[in-house]
């Protein structure tokens, strides 16, 4: 009976925070669809619950974005098992029109993310665009098809407001944004 | 009599610039190879510009109250902060009515990058790229590129003199370019896809270590034309913006790309 009561309550809780309304300044309110590695189709907003790193990269690109993957790992590296299961991470291509589903596969094998945690997406270009705007990256395509991009590592909290940003890229965190990720982790 | 009948044919006019606005209304700008007023180190300032459609004028107050009718999200009050800033449409009376000093035939200014980006995916179109704007806004009346003409950069500059805090005029009153497109000069500043990526204010080649990292590839632009004024002063208000933000005479119009 025990037992019955705890799952109705956790069921209930669940439905409650799935019904409370999307904060207004929360970058989840974008509506357009994603794909992961996986091929499976989403929206930001179904995101919420985790605490969340975001960064946008491309796969072909040779020198700076293995660097944002470094950083995620970075971050990764520097939380106890225990924080680290409670944070998401979220790469957004800038190149929709080469990294489909199947490239997004082959980096996430690659580079051997835990696929339970990181995902690796995709969106069309107007999507990109909007991604790019909410999370204040900056790119342009060049003629060789490389792109020239601001990199930035976005702390977002579990419902996808942004709490902290840091463009310190590389596999030593940037200690300040590490605390951040640290205390959003901390949140009950 | 004569009298008469002209007052007819203006009447008719009128009545038919009404209908023709009411609808987003296309011309096609046929592509071909420009020089940008921003010299871009990948190809030293030269974009291949494809054919497409471009608004003839400026959205209106009009025909931005009939999107924000039909889509309520976008409505002043509904919006949400992080697509909009508080000042959205802050010169229409109510959100679903215009005011005196926004009237139907004027450009709607105050709507941000996603409003927008949103009116023109709405129509099955998007905002068009700096490089579309650029091309389309370098033609007169009979070139494809006039911005070699001292008397054409004049006039624009002239146009630019012009006091913000006269009101906007109404669409459609300048000359047609030689594309049948009106408004890229004089008017109100416009909105384009990629606003975000000229990338001007963040020159990082003086800069320290850190910042070199910022930006992943080719690094800074620089401006090509230093005696296009116009053009520079469109680039560097577009740049300093963000995508929620607008301004008392910041508008737009929609692009497509041809199937």
């Amino acid at each position: 009976m025990k037992i019955f009561i705890c799952a109705a309550l956790l069921l209930f809780s669940g439905v409650a925070l799935a019904a409370r309304p999307l904060p207004d300044d929360s970058i989840y309110q974008l509506q357009d669809s994603f794909f992961n590695q996986d091929g499976e189709a989403f929206q930001l907003a179904s995101r919420r619950g985790k605490p969340q790193l975001v960064a946008m990269f491309y796969t072909s690109c040779k020198y700076i974005c293995p660097l944002i993957i470094d950083s995620g790992r970075g971050v990764d590296h520097a939380l106890s098992p225990a924080e680290r299961s409670g944070l998401q991470v979220l790469l957004v291509s800038l190149d929709p029109a080469r990294d489909d589903v199947a490239a997004l596969d082959y980096i996430a094998s690659k580079r051997k993310l835990d696929r339970s945690r990181w995902t690796l997406a995709r969106t069309e270009k107007s999507g990109v665009r909007k991604t790019a705007a909410l999370l204040g990256v900056r790119y342009r395509e060049l003629a060789d098809g490389e792109f020239n991009h601001s990199s930035a590592l976005i702390l977002l909290d579990a419902d996808g407001r942004v709490l902290a940003r840091t463009e310190k890229i590389g596999a030593v965190p940037d200690q300040e944004f590490l605390a951040k990720v640290k205390a959003a982790l901390a949140q009950p | 009599m004569r009298t008469s009948v002209l007052a007819f044919v203006l009447l008719n006019a009128a009545g038919l610039a009404d209908g023709v606005s009411a609808n987003d209304n296309y011309v096609l700008v046929p592509g071909g190879e420009f020089k940008s007023a921003l010299k871009y180190e990948d190809t030293q300032g030269k974009v291949a510009v494809a054919s497409f459609e471009l608004m003839r004028t400026p959205v209106t107050n009009a025909q931005f109250l009939d999107f924000v009718r039909k889509n309520p999200p976008w409505q002043r009050g509904k919006v949400v902060p992080v697509f909009a800033e508080a000042r959205y449409l802050a010169h229409w009376s109510t959100p679903l009515q215009l005011a005196t000093h926004a009237t139907q035939q004027q450009p709607v200014v105050n709507v941000s990058w996603f409003a927008a980006s949103a009116y023109c995916e709405a129509g099955g179109a998007r905002l068009p790229t700096w490089g579309e704007w650029e091309y389309s806004a370098a033609a007169d009346g009979t070139r494809r590129d006039a911005r070699s003409d001292p008397a054409w950069r004049e006039q624009i500059l002239g146009w630019y003199a012009k006091p913000s805090n006269a009101p906007l005029s109404p669409v459609g009153q300048s000359p047609a370019n030689v594309y049948g497109v009106q408004d890229l000069h004089g008017l109100v500043w416009e909105w384009t896809e990629d606003y975000a990526s000229m990338l001007v204010s963040a020159d990082n080649r003086a800069q320290g270590e850190q910042d070199r990292l910022k930006f992943c590839g080719a690094g800074a632009i620089a401006m090509d034309d230093r005696e296009n004024y116009a053009v520079l002063m469109r680039v560097a208000m577009l740049s300093a913006m963000e995508a929620a933000n607008i301004t008392s005479n910041l508008g737009f119009r929609c692009a497509k790309s041809l199937p």
